[in-house]
């Protein structure tokens, strides 16, 4: 049975369809990768996981749950075993490292400090930050704020990682160690990751399942080879790195001196 | 003419989903507001809200005695120049007792709690929008109106009224010191006239105006923070907002409660 399932999804934006009749399963101790371009619907898709945003149809489920239907207090518990590492980090800037990992541990949890202490700790060598637990999050390199974010998302040992773009931003070796980093994770404690991401070498790095958006819709989704296998244009088209919209220099040349002449014919 | 009735219009319409936003805002203030109290709230909650008291209070309170010294002053003098001439210079001491008592005490605190926290408020809760800090503490099974909202309004409803009482002190203080240089008048017994000429109607009267105002500052500055989109010009943008926007409407506000302990007073 599939940990997080999308059915028929629809989430329109001041009526413009963003995501449009969705169906996605998650299974649970794989990482999936939701690989698409720019504008593809990804991070919608991930807002609708996380249940920050509601679809206009559709459902999506979270261990059996409806979290659409489901009360505020069902969601909270929920949420609990869902960790989220955001594009930018969203660390808490005014705690340290070792208090935005242990703010869920203190707030959520009856754990005496002392071993509240002991799991930050942990968590923090986890992602190889256990020596800059009291730094704040203004006083790290961008690689260590995400890595720092992965660190908080592990805080309560949730069975769902989900990671928005880990590796955007980041030069290739960071990139790099960001992605044994997943795969630890997901070998170690057999977590549950979904990914989202448009850096192909990430993807075909970590993926055991690749979901492949395009303008709301699936496109495909399916092994690594199953999508290297692929021959849709618009996968093909994503694969291949081969620009939509081309510059055409004759007629951005012909336009341009269209203009100048227009400019010229002013009085 | 239909051009500007649908301006208009717009503008109506734009104007109540404000206030209307601003009500929800308040009753899901107040149903969080238990969390941040001492004994039966979460300590964390109420530190928070400890650590807000100071901010506003304490750090504000030079400034508001220095500006209630000077209006003490200015009230004063003017007020003397005019009442010498009918021979009622002792008048000067009801004008600035029962002026600062009902009127400018609390409105000086509200304007530099506005230019202060109000601000603040906004550019706290803006950036931590823009950085998906309140994503994140949705994620992380966190109400943010009851961990970010909360501790604030409960801070403002205690310090304002002090800052209020300190103010209407210190501008008391300071018409106190006008005529003991012109009049020759003894500080003591011009405290035994100001006290003769202050009724408990004033002071409640005062406090109730501290209350809606720090009410109106609190919750102008969270709402515009929480109303940011886009990048950190939206984030300037919004702590602009909070001032102009919570000024504005403390100055309504005290115009209404005017009207109604005037005509109350009255019968």
């Amino acid at each position: 049975m599939s940990i997080i399932s999308v059915r028929d999804l629809v989430v329109e934006y001041d009526g413009r369809r963003v995501l449009d009749g969705l169906n996605l399963d998650i299974e649970p101790g794989q990482i999936t990768v939701l690989l698409g371009g720019s504008g593809s619907g990804k991070s919608t898709l991930l807002r609708q996981i996380l249940g920050l945003e509601h679809p206009k149809s559709g459902s999506i489920s979270i261990k059996g749950t409806d979290i659409s239907t489901c009360s505020q207090a069902d969601l909270k518990i929920l949420r609990r075993s869902v960790g989220v590492a955001f594009q930018s980090a969203a660390l808490f800037n005014s705690l340290s490292l070792e208090d935005n990992v242990a703010l869920t541990l203190r707030e959520h949890t009856a754990l005496a400090p002392s071993v509240i202490d002991l799991i930050v700790w942990l968590k923090l060598a986890v992602v190889g930050l256990a020596d800059f637990g009291k730094l704040h999050p203004q006083e790290l390199s961008g690689g260590m704020k995400k890595r720092a974010a992965v660190a908080r998302a592990l805080a309560l040992d949730p069975e769902i990682l989900v990671l928005d773009e880990p590796s955007a931003g980041l030069d290739p070796i960071v990139a790099a160690e960001l992605d044994e980093l997943i795969l630890f994770l997901k070998e170690t404690f057999q977590i549950t990751a979904l990914v989202v991401t448009h850096e192909l070498p990430s993807a075909f790095r970590i993926a055991d399942r690749i979901a492949m958006l395009f303008d709301g819709r699936l496109l495909a989704v399916g092994t690594k080879d199953e999508i290297r296998a692929n021959q849709h244009p618009r996968v093909r088209q994503f694969l291949n790195r081969v620009p939509a919209n081309p510059v055409h220099t004759p007629a951005l040349a012909s336009y341009l001196e269209r203009y100048v002449q227009s400019q010229e014919a002013e009085p | 003419m239909a051009n500007l009735l649908e301006i208009a219009g717009r503008e109506t319409l734009s104007q109540l989903d404000y206030v209307g936003s601003l009500n929800i805002q308040l009753w899901a203030t107040l149903r969080g507001m238990r969390a941040a109290l001492p004994l039966v709230g979460n300590r964390h909650r109420w530190r928070a809200a400890v650590h807000q008291m100071l901010e506003i209070g304490v750090d504000a309170l030079p400034m508001v005695a220095l500006m209630a010294m000077c209006s003490g002053f200015i009230l004063a003098m003017q007020g003397a120049s005019e009442l010498r001439r009918f021979g009622a210079l002792h008048y000067v001491i009801d004008l600035v007792a029962v002026g600062f008592t009902r009127e400018l005490g609390p409105l000086l605190t509200a304007i530099a709690v506005s230019g202060r926290s109000g601000s603040a408020f906004a550019a706290e809760i803006g950036t931590m929008t823009v950085t998906e800090e309140i994503a994140a503490l949705k994620v992380m099974a966190f109400e943010p109106v009851e961990f970010v909202l909360a501790p604030k309004y409960l801070a403002a409803l205690v310090a304002v009224p002090c800052l209020s009482i300190v103010a209407a002190l210190f501008g008391i203080f300071a018409g106190g010191l006008f005529m003991f240089f012109s009049t020759h008048l003894g500080l003591l017994l011009y405290f035994r006239y100001v006290l003769t000429s202050i009724e408990l109607r004033d002071v409640v009267a005062a406090m109730i105006k501290s209350l809606a105002f720090a009410t109106i500052i609190a919750h102008v500055g969270c709402l515009e923070g929480l109303r940011v989109r886009g990048g950190p010009d939206a984030v300037g943008r919004s702590t602009t907002s909070a001032v102009v926007r919570s000024t504005f409407l403390v100055i309504v506000a005290d115009a209404i409660f005017t009207t109604i302990f005037y005509f109350v007073g009255k019968t």
